[in-house]
């Protein structure tokens, strides 16, 4: 059977663009219901303590106001925990929002207005007096590193860290070279551009319609079930767009619960759309408190790797992250120890943000492994090679495909690595001193069981659907270029269909798996259809394809045609109606490959450049060009591809430079809680990315090569930049974000 | 948002009537900042009176050889008037140092100098904040503090004014024209704003009823020695953390006055006369700029997050004068300092 490729691989535009620029691609505060309900939420204002008592007398009188939701009259619902334990759901409690008078962050929901119109509710909300209690609060981890511990239960998915391996300790004291840092990266908040926000459509009888800003449809719909105690057949969750979610869409959010619990309650549609600001009452990238410790003899061989991470977490839930990992895998050491803690401070819980876990742990490894570079006199590129890693060292494993060679190699050619005279402080122009820095970036290429439908009708169209999402990834057009070549159909005849909880089962969109996931399922079921179509050409009165088996043949160009002698072919419209039906479908269920995940390991490599220029006096950086060389397998569409990593080096110069949730320490509250003062990027602040996508063939995996590109682009990062910040300036800054006082 | 009652008067005389009759009255222009306000229940006027549609658009010349810009001039039809780029370049560079090509078409002259504070607590209303609600405290003070000010604050307030705009003004001695229930009057920029002393409340001098109605500037000064620099968190969109305009005048090859204004440190924009006199009749040296940066910031004192403003804004002023001195401002567009 072969399987030509006429779009997989090629650069195409995003199916879903036209909807969305020409803004027909409805999202879910655009949808309406009929007699629809507003609501807003109150927001708490201290971080820990008990609301004393909640006045919401002033706020009923408004005309229009239906109802004012508190803990002292919210509807009953699950009594215990594991009821609102989601799919990716850490150890822990769930936040019950409005479940009783306990307040255990600054920013948590404290009631829900309803009302008629939207700015009813909002001005019934601020006529809701609250009065609390307040205790101390602790949220900064740094004044809880005493309570640290190791979480007793391991949340799903994310792996401990390996056991120790050789001697760290003893080889550390004995190695000629030594360094050990601490490292820090600021809280930052997910902050898509689309709120988070659910609008539930009563359709009677407690049947609901609820669109949902979630990374999984099932995920949403599985807590509301469970929450509720619904009948699956009585709730379908929609999430056919996302306006970005880096994460914070994985776990349904308080707006999902609370809008639902309004809607039965008051048996009307109900729409909650949160706050810019309240974006910043959930989910968070943790800061983590890591210490790295490397040792080399003097030729730059890696002696002793030792790296600690303190993460913080909210009282309530054991939220985890592989941190420290990555240190016992980028590199080859024998002697490595690496842990991993917890401490619990007064916030909400924080969650998965793009790369999760690598984003903190390799920018502290690789921070290190430049200081180590001029510790030991060696170019950082050459200290990376020296110590390259042929095997996975953690699980003492071979990778399923590494090119991570040719990433530095090809990297290091495109950004003139050549010119850079290593002295830090060495390279001016004007008022500027330029800097090179670079590093290494890892991503694990994971699979998820997914599941994926095909259904071919008389009139030649193909429709594929999972209940997976597009996060702004790319799934639509990647699943309809999969779809197509599966079946030898143009792009047009193809229909992508996802975000919608009836679909075929799928995990949440996240991890990068999407692409390997999802893509495999599509491909599988569209094979699926082949036999059939190929059995009913063959059965046409005098069909050239008579006798024909699948390996015989190829789907190409509408058509299916012997791969010996291609003119022998019949047209897929005309095997389509010589199957006699309406329609033709089939669903499949792709899973990973268990004996090869067994025997390999497989992650995605990157080698990330960046140029800087910072202002000598006045401490201002400005980036004036990243190169980012990935190897990540199969690249389904090198377009959307490149967008893919674009995103993740945007957000990847945030986080160096720009990002930064600040706390008010007696408060217990972030401050910066908006877009003027919550710095992302500008575009002034976003210059030259140059991607490249090395060749890398991994038949490991899946049948497509994929391994998956939602993080790697943002992981080393800020590494790279925080690197060519020190080979401008001199200036080693181990906390980011580096703002220009830290400069001075 | 609290509700509203809206009237759209057709005079300047009605308008102020309108506001001057009721307590909880509050001009509308452009809206950009106080409607951002009323969104977070920081103001709840009970009437808006716009003022949008009254004849205040023009830039008039004026008999002392300045101009006249209505107070519903638009930021980008200033910052882009002919007139202006060529005779007051700093105004039309800080303007275009602010805020971003959207919001400076809505924005209007007179609603650039009565934009309030970007302090956190101030927009927060969850938490106290002595501007907002005189005596509830401050929580600047000993919180977070790295977007305050470094000099002139007091004991009740470090929130700082965010406006570019007025920094220029400031330095080119605008005169700000006003009409009250008690008729017109003048305010010299310097007096204009005030400190926040025991009434952070108060961030400017007017009275209420009081209407900005144009600003004027005198004949124009500095056409080829000034520049308007701002350093912040970001290359663009972003409140200056320092600011500074400049404007000197030279003549073979020494000051013979100088004016410096300083933004994002204080409660107004900051003039100090004494430093500028330092600078009159000296050639153009790096110690020299230095010490009239240390004359400016000799009362400066910081609040934790921000001390390292007072050396930012040292090193600012330094290279702001090398940059008038020199001639060669900064441009803007470019986002490099030069």
């Amino acid at each position: 059977m072969s399987n030509t490729e006429a779009f997989v691989g090629r650069p195409q535009s995003r199916v879903d663009g036209p909807l969305k620029v020409s803004g027909t691609a409805t999202y879910v505060a655009e949808f309406g219901a009929e007699d629809l309900l507003h609501a807003v939420v109150v927001s708490g204002a201290i971080a820990k303590g008990r609301i004393t008592s909640i006045d919401t007398a002033a706020a009923l009188k408004v005309p229009g106001v239906i109802e004012i939701f508190t803990h002292e009259n919210r509807p009953r619902t699950a009594w215990f925990d594991y009821k609102y334990r989601d799919e990716v759901a850490p150890p822990g409690s769930p936040l019950r929002p409005l479940y009783d008078a306990s307040i255990s962050y600054s920013g948590q929901p404290v009631a829900l207005v309803v009302a008629e119109t939207l700015q009813v509710a909002q001005y019934a909300a601020s006529l809701v007096e609250v009065s609390y209690e307040a205790e101390p609060a602790v949220v900064d981890v740094a004044e809880v590193l005493g309570e640290a511990y190791v979480p007793k239960q391991k949340r799903s998915g994310i792996s401990p860290p390996p056991k120790p391996r050789g001697d760290a300790d003893g080889a550390f004291l004995a190695a000629p070279i030594r360094l050990e840092h601490e490292y820090r990266v600021a809280v930052e908040h997910h902050n898509p551009m689309e709120m988070h926000a659910t609008t539930v459509v009563w359709e009677g009888d407690g049947k609901l319609t609820v669109h949902d800003k979630i990374q999984g449809a099932q995920n949403s719909h599985g807590y509301i079930t469970s929450v509720f105690g619904l009948s699956a057949d009585d709730v379908r969750v929609h999430s056919p767009y996302i306006g970005g979610a880096f994460g914070s869409g994985l776990r349904p959010q308080y707006q999902l619960f609370l809008a639902v619990m309004a809607s039965l309650q008051l048996e009307r549609s109900v729409k909650l759309v949160l706050t810019r600001d309240q974006m910043f009452t959930f989910s968070y990238r943790p800061d983590a408190i890591q210490r790295v410790a490397l040792a080399a003899d003097k030729t730059g061989r890696l002696q002793a790797v030792r790296h600690e991470a303190v993460m913080g977490t909210s009282r309530h839930e054991d939220y985890q992250e592989v941190v420290v990992n990555w240190s016992g895998l980028l590199y080859s050491c024998d002697n490595v120890r690496l842990d991993y803690k917890l401490a619990q401070i007064d916030t909400h819980t924080p969650a998965d943000m793009r790369a999760p876990g690598a984003t903190l742990g390799v920018y502290a490894l690789e921070s290190a492994m430049d200081e180590l570079a001029y510790a030991a006199g060696i170019d950082p590129i050459e200290l990376r090679l020296i110590n390259f890693a042929d095997k996975d060292e953690n699980e003492n494993k071979p990778f399923s495909s590494k090119e991570l060679r040719a990433c530095y190699a090809q990297g290091a050619d495109r950004i003139g690595w050549s010119r850079r005279n290593p002295v830090p402080r060495s390279m001016h122009e004007g008022r500027e001193l330029v800097g090179l820095g670079m590093a290494t970036g890892c991503w694990e290429a994971q699979m998820q069981k997914t599941s994926a439908r095909a259904v071919l009708t008389a009139n030649g169209h193909l429709e594929v659907s999972s209940a997976t999402a597009d996060i702004g990834t790319g799934t639509y057009t990647i699943m309809t270029q999969i779809a197509a070549d599966a079946l030898g159909l143009p792009l047009e005849s193809v229909t992508a269909v996802i975000g919608d909880s009836s679909l075929p089962t799928a995990p949440v969109e996240g991890g990068s798996w999407a692409a390997a996931s999802t893509g495999t399922a599509v491909r599988a079921a569209c094979h699926a259809l082949r036999q059939t179509l190929l059995d009913a050409a063959a059965g046409i009165d005098g069909s050239p394809l008579a006798g024909a088996t699948l390996d015989q043949v190829t789907f190409q160009n509408g058509r299916i045609a012997f791969i010996a002698d291609p003119v022998m072919s019949v047209s897929i419209g005309e095997a389509m109606q010589a199957t006699g039906k309406e329609r033709i479908e089939a669903e499949e269920t792709a899973s990973p490959d268990m004996k090869a995940m067994a025997t390999y390991s497989s992650y995605t490599h990157s080698a990330i450049f960046a140029e800087v220029r910072v202002d000598e006096e006045l401490g201002i950086v400005r980036v004036t060009r990243i190169v980012n060389a990935v190897a990540a397998g199969k690249i389904l569409n090198p377009k959307t591809a490149r967008s893919q990593i674009l995103g993740g080096v945007v957000m990847g110069i945030g986080m160096a430079l720009h990002e930064e949730s600040i706390p008010d320490k007696n408060l217990g509250r972030f401050m910066n809680h908006n877009f003027a003062e919550y710095h992302v990027p500008a575009h002034a602040d976003v210059e030259d990315i140059d991607v490249i996508f090395v060749e890398e063939e991994d038949d490991m995996l899946n049948p497509l090569g994929i391994k998956g590109l939602g993080e790697i682009g943002i992981v080393g990062t800020a590494a790279a930049i925080a690197n060519a910040i020190h080979h401008a300036t001199g200036r080693r800054v181990r906390h980011l974000p580096i703002t220009l006082d830290k400069l001075l | 948002m609290t509700p509203f009652a809206y009237v759209r008067p057709t005079s300047v005389a009605e308008a102020v009537a309108a506001v001057g009759s009721s307590g909880t009255a509050r001009f509308i222009a452009g809206g950009t900042n106080l409607v951002d306000l009323m969104r977070y229940d920081v103001e709840t006027p009970q009437t808006l009176v716009d003022i949008t549609r009254l004849p205040l658009k023009t830039i008039e010349d004026a008999e002392n050889g300045g101009v006249v810009i209505g107070a519903l001039v638009s930021n980008a039809d200033l910052a882009y008037d002919e007139r202006i780029q060529r005779d007051y370049p700093l105004l039309s560079s800080a303007i275009l140092a602010g805020a971003s090509g959207q919001l400076r078409n809505a924005a209007s002259t007179g609603g650039n100098l009565l934009q309030r504070t970007r302090c956190y607590y101030f927009y927060d209303v969850a938490t106290p904040c002595n501007k907002r609600e005189p005596g509830s405290g401050c929580p600047a003070i000993g919180g977070v503090n790295r977007i305050h000010a470094i000099l002139g604050a007091s004991e009740h307030c470090i929130a700082t004014h965010p406006s570019d705009m007025c920094v220029a003004l400031a330095a080119l001695e605008a005169v700000v024209h006003v009409t009250g229930p008690e008729g017109e009057r003048r305010i010299p920029f310097a007096e204009f704003h005030r400190l926040p002393g025991d009434r952070p409340q108060d961030d400017n001098t007017l009275k209420h009823g009081e209407m900005v109605t144009a600003v004027a500037l005198p004949a124009p000064r500095f056409g080829a020695h000034h520049t308007y620099l701002k350093l912040r968190d970001r290359l663009s969109y972003a409140f200056a953390l320092v600011s500074v305009a400049a404007g000197l005048d030279m003549a073979d090859g020494r000051i013979t006055d100088a004016r410096i204004a300083l933004g994002g440190v204080a409660h107004k924009p900051w003039r100090d006369e004494a430093a500028e006199a330092l600078l009159k009749g000296q050639a153009p040296s790096p110690a020299i700029f230095a010490a009239a940066a240390d004359h400016i910031l000799r009362d400066a004192k910081g609040q934790g997050d921000n001390n390292f403003k007072i050396d930012l804004a040292r090193r600012a002023i330094q290279r702001a004068l090398e940059q008038a001195a020199a001639g060669t401002p900064q441009v803007q567009a470019e986002k490099r300092v030069n």
